[in-house]
């Protein structure tokens, strides 16, 4: 694991509390105490109704493609090797959408509103980034 | 009742400002242009001053582009002995029209008598913007959610972003690769007339298109802009003071800027569609009193070809869906239903930061655009597109 060498998220505050869930296994959002709406990425308020209540709440780990785009030729340096590479973006039923990959499908292979579920993937000791398979 | 109803506030900035001066350097790729990014500006700069016939001392505010230099060392560098407006707008390549606009507003407010509005870059010899959107989290302000959530994904560029929104308008109107080509071909055929665009004599088919490889689908090499050397900048002032200058006045009809929501993140948006020109855009027609039908011709921000689709959907120059059939069979050529860049935009003329597609509308709006002019122009509408999709909009007229 430690010969990873591609773009991690930062470990810290929020961000590193939604990635920690993902760690021990579980994908969750905040989720609103007073209205209930769910939200992504991390913030402190809801925008919904301005409460700063709120909990992690589980997701239920199941969506569908949203939309995505096939990198074809990388244009970041830790990319470079990983092409042809599908950022995928998932609507969880939930509500709230994920920015993510999918480990087996093949980008050519992407269909609009695929359903998916989560697989988490453990990329160093300290990271492990929410993925998603089709199912 | 109209569409577009009169509100208060819309008559503060209608015809209260004037473009009087405008400045281009060369655009270059290799070797690059062999200055420095404020040196760039200030060629552009004075380049202005001398087109409007103004000293900088009279420049008494200046709105920098973000993260290239500080208004500041404009002044410092141009004589101006009374600054008393300095400002930047964090919009990206939205930000020159959005200066545009705030240069009205200073005027209208008599905060400014002449603003200057420099832009301009290394952006081929110095760092891509491919390269400081995935590394200078404080170079856009979605930088650390881009960080945490998107890069380590493989989505570490523009390009990739906006592709996102292409791919979904595709699968729910239909937009088709061809229709993305004719955007890149639109701005090929135009740089053919323009010899200051660096894609002059190299025109562009189709099939050229839609061999060029791919980047990140949909979105091929030529559905991408230029990276370029090079600076642009103008002037603003006031309608009185623009009447005693040697040029012929560009009139400020309407401006407005937006933003998407949120706009610091790409993915959660309710409404994927709507961007910060959607808010924007009413605003400034119905400021400048006009519809979009009465518009003669539009400089389109088109970073990527799909941005000028979803643009000229989103100003209300086609119901959204309609973009693409709105730009096939030469609807955005000269001739067409409505010019779009005829200078060659971002796509073929060379990568002005957006502010080219201003100094052009007020070429067009001057007639001075030669083989390239839009016959008869008297408004012409500009965008600006920035980071995750932020919006300005002017409406100029001669
Ligand atoms: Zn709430």
């Amino acid at each position: 694991m430690s010969d990873y060498t591609k773009p991690l998220p930062e470990m810290e505050g929020l961000t590193g509390e939604f990635y920690d869930f993902c760690k021990q296994g579980e994908l969750r959002f905040q989720q609103c105490a007073d209205c209930g709406e769910f939200r992504h990425v991390p913030r402190e308020v809801c925008a919904h109704c301005n409460s700063f209540d709120w909990q992690w709440a589980a997701s239920s780990g199941r969506g569908r493609v949203y939309t995505w785009t096939v990198v074809e030729r990388a244009l970041h340096p830790d990319f470079m090797d990983a092409t042809p590479l599908a950022p995928v973006v998932v609507e969880l039923e939930e509500g709230v959408r994920l920015l993510t990959n999918l480990v087996n499908v093949a980008p050519q292979d992407l269909v609009m509103d695929m359903p998916v579920e989560v697989e988490f993937r453990a990329v160093t000791d300290t990271v492990t980034l929410p993925l998603f398979r089709a199912v | 009742m109209a569409a577009n109803p009169f509100r208060q506030g819309d008559n503060v900035l209608k015809d209260q400002a004037c473009i009087v001066g405008i400045g281009e350097t060369d655009y270059c790729r290799k070797p690059g242009s062999g200055l420095s990014e404020t040196g760039i500006q200030l060629k552009a700069a004075v380049a202005a001053l001398d087109d409007a016939g103004l000293q900088g001392s009279q420049i008494d505010a200046i709105l920098a582009f973000p993260n290239l230099n500080k208004s500041e060392a404009f002044a410092a560098s141009l004589g101006c002995d009374n600054l008393r407006f300095a400002a930047t707008i964090h919009m990206g390549g939205a930000s020159p029209v959005a200066s545009l606009r705030m240069a009205a507003m200073a005027v209208a407010a008599g905060a400014a008598d002449y603003v200057l509005v420099p832009a301009g870059w290394n952006g081929f010899s110095g760092a891509r913007v491919r390269e400081t959107s995935a590394t200078d989290v404080d170079s856009i302000p979605g930088g650390r959610i881009s960080r945490d959530y998107y890069t380590p994904f493989g989505l570490t560029a523009p390009p990739q972003w906006y592709a996102l929104m292409a791919r979904r308008h595709m699968h729910e109107y239909g937009t088709t690769h061809e229709q993305l080509g004719a955007v890149a071909l639109a701005m090929r055929k135009h740089a053919q007339l323009n010899p200051a665009a660096l894609m002059h004599g190299k025109p562009l088919s189709m099939a050229d298109y839609l061999a060029s490889p791919m980047i990140t689908d949909p979105y091929r090499l030529y559905d991408c802009c230029l990276e370029t050397d090079g600076a642009c900048a103008f002037i603003v002032t006031s309608v009185e003071r623009a009447r005693d200058l040697g040029k012929q006045p560009v009139y400020i009809m309407g401006a407005a800027a937006g933003q998407p929501y949120p706009a610091d993140e790409i993915v959660n948006r309710r409404d994927f569609h709507k961007i910060g020109l959607t808010i924007a855009a009413p605003e400034a027609f119905r400021m400048a009193g006009i519809e979009p039908g009465d518009v003669d011709f539009a400089n389109i921000y088109d970073c990527f070809t799909y941005e000028v689709i979803q643009q000229l959907e989103e100003a209300g120059f086609c119901q959204r869906g309609e973009g693409g059939a709105f730009v096939e069979d030469g609807g955005i050529e000269l001739g067409g239903r409505l010019p779009v860049n005829t200078h060659g935009g971002l796509l073929s003329h060379a990568h002005s930061l957006g502010l080219g597609h201003i100094a052009e509308a007020v070429r067009q709006l001057r007639g001075e655009c030669g083989e390239r002019q839009v016959k008869d122009a008297e408004i012409g509408v500009v965008t600006g597109w920035g980071d995750f999709g932020d919006g300005s909009i002017a409406i100029l007229r001669r």
